[in-house]
């Protein structure tokens, strides 16, 4: 019965409820009757199924910071993979010190440097960036341009284990059909490589989530700390932190459900076996996915 | 079994026109893989339309020549010319050979078909993907341009029907011939094929040949890398013998075959026959 359960409803989601109930328990339990007890379960409840304005906002902000930061890391991984992987001494040089320096030194660190360091020193101030109708500020730029670079870093190792899984036969077919470099990269070797890359990509986005909180060092009002000012206005400390801790839980759950889905079909129709059929649904989003673009006839 | 009903190289036009009479001069090479010697002043000239057959014990050195006239690999000394142009360098001022820049490689290579052991088919793209992406992507031709010629090439190698097909719901022997189709949309003057039928099951060979006999008698220029006997007798101009990195027997397939001249080519013959 409980297996059934579990199974049909994932486990990831069966342990979110139970941590929910749980600390829903051990909220309201505590503060029944005990008055040596200070517990007020409302904050708890509150933030959680009817949340504030500047909640709405953390949690936006720590979404959208996390896709952007992820999308310039994976980019700038690519980059530096290859350039880890490159003929060109210089090129190679440079990738291994933009990696050994960002993987070697703690985030924090150079959140503080390159944004109040710059700063101070005279060097460099973000600019605030006008994108439609919002505008990003100087903190929230600096941010995510530095959480993408500091996550380029981490990728680079993740996209260069790509790249090295791909047939090398791959890159001699392209290369004798008079493609380039940039094309036999781009066309052949890195839409196959994405199936190797896409697994530890989804848990290095499940981290930037978690990982934003550190942005609260540049008072970025992100998820926690928001949570941490109301926190330290009102002094229900326990309650704000558990429902914090309970809307990450909320975030990386939800991803980790995409993330199979995503697995899951891709990895559909890239198997060598004939067993599913040779009918258009093999070659449906697997097929798509992968070659990162629509097939040129369905 | 395929019936490639229709002219091949109709497909494409036509016979590509190599620009001059010879289209591969190779002149004296040498490779080397670190301290190994792999080709010993190896010389062989290709002239139009020829079909040139090459066998040889393992280890000979026949795909390293072969992967050097595309420049897949570097060359130590001599020179390959592929319709009068020097594959892979640029000579300097006092003679010396610098290896040429990549675009001009990758334009030189737009010229050479290549065709591997292993298929080498793109497993992201369909039969018809694999075709038309280099003649999109890499001579510019418009996408509906190269899938008209992309289908034609389907038809003739027998494979219309699986246009839509990924090479992993294909057998080897379908896999090779949509091989072959994508490296002959290119319209190249030459055709090199590395051992092309020996990954395939004894009952695909013959549709990878059959397609291969055809594309000779059209009068493609090729080189082949192949212990085929039959295939060599039926279309092969001339078959040369390597071993140990050096071309130590050439001649009519009848010559090499029934006649050879060479101990090792009789002790090769006598293993493979
Ligand atoms: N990338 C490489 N690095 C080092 N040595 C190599 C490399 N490729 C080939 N060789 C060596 O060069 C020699 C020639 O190899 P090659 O593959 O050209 O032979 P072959 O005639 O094609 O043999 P086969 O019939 O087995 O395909 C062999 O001794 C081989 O071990
Ligand atoms: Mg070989």
């Amino acid at each position: 019965m409980t297996a059934s359960f579990l199974n049909r409803f994932g486990t990831r989601r069966a342990l979110l409820v139970g941590c929910l109930v749980f600390v829903a328990l051990v909220v309201t339990g505590c503060s029944s009757g005990k008055a040596a007890y200070n517990i007020r379960p409302q904050f708890f409840w509150d933030s959680l199924l009817k949340p504030d304005s500047a909640i709405i906002n953390g949690l936006g902000l720590t979404i959208g910071i996390s896709v952007i930061a992820q999308l310039i890391g994976v980019t700038m991984g690519v980059f530096a993979a290859m350039g880890r992987m490159a003929k060109f001494l210089p090129f190679r040089l440079v990738a291994n010190f933009y990696i050994w320096v960002f993987r070697g030194t703690p985030l924090l660190v150079q959140l503080s440097f390159f944004y109040y360091g710059l700063a101070t020193a005279g060097l460099f101030r973000w600019p605030t960036v006008v994108a439609g109708p919002i505008d990003i500020l100087p903190q929230v730029l600096a941010g995510i341009v530095i959480l993408g670079v500091n996550e380029g870093a981490y990728m680079a190792e993740i996209v260069r284990a790509g790249i090295l899984a791909v047939d090398p036969g791959q890159t001699e077919a392209a290369k004798s059909l008079g493609m380039t470099y940039g094309q036999t990269m781009s066309r052949i070797v890195l839409p196959q490589a994405a199936r190797v890359i896409i697994p530890p990509l989804g848990n290095e986005f499940n981290n930037m989530l978690k990982t934003t909180s550190l942005l609260s060092a540049l008072s970025i009002f992100e998820l926690y700390n928001t949570f941490s000012v109301s926190a330290g206005h009102s002094y229900a400390t326990f309650e704000l932190f558990a429902a914090c801790a309970v809307w990450y839980l909320i975030l990386t759950t939800i991803w980790g459900v995409v993330q199979s889905r995503i697995e899951r079909r891709f990895s559909r129709g890239t198997t060598t076996s004939n067993s599913s059929g040779v009918g258009p649904r093999n070659k449906g989003f697997a097929a798509r996915f992968m070659s990162l673009r629509a097939p040129i006839e369905q | 079994m395929t019936t490639v009903s229709d002219n091949l190289l109709g497909a494409i036009g036509g016979v590509p026109r190599p620009e001059t009479d010879v289209v591969v001069d190779a002149r004296d090479v040498n490779k080397y893989f670190g301290r190994l010697h792999v080709l010993k002043d190896v010389c062989l000239q290709v002239k139009r339309q020829e079909t040139v057959v090459v066998i040889g014990p393992s280890g000979s050195g026949k795909t390293t020549f072969i992967r050097c006239v595309n420049h897949l690999e570097k060359i130590q000394g001599g020179r390959i010319f592929v319709n009068g142009h020097l594959i892979g360098y640029r000579e300097t001022g006092g003679g010396k050979l610098v290896e040429d820049r990549e675009k001009n490689i990758s334009l030189q290579r737009q010229e050479i078909g290549m065709v591997f052991q292993r298929f080498n088919l793109f497993p992201h793209m369909t039969a018809l993907e694999n075709i038309v992406e280099a003649p999109i992507h890499v001579r510019g031709i418009p996408e509906e341009e190269a899938r008209v010629v992309g289908r034609a090439l389907l038809e003739r190698v027998g494979l219309a029907a699986k246009e839509n097909v990924y090479p992993n719901q294909l057998s080897g022997g379908q896999q090779q011939r949509i091989a072959i189709a994508r490296a002959l949309a290119m319209k190249p003057a030459l055709m090199l094929f590395d051992e092309p039928t020996s990954a395939l099951d004894p009952e695909m060979i013959g549709e990878v040949l059959e397609v291969m006999k055809e594309l000779a008698r059209e009068g493609m220029t090729m080189i082949v890398v192949s212990h085929e006997m039959g295939f060599a007798r039926e279309v092969a101009n001339r078959v040369v013998m390597m071993d140990d990195g050096v071309v130590v027997e050439e001649g009519t397939p009848d010559q090499v075959f029934s006649a050879p001249s060479q101990e090792r080519t009789k002790t090769f013959l006598s293993k493979i026959l």
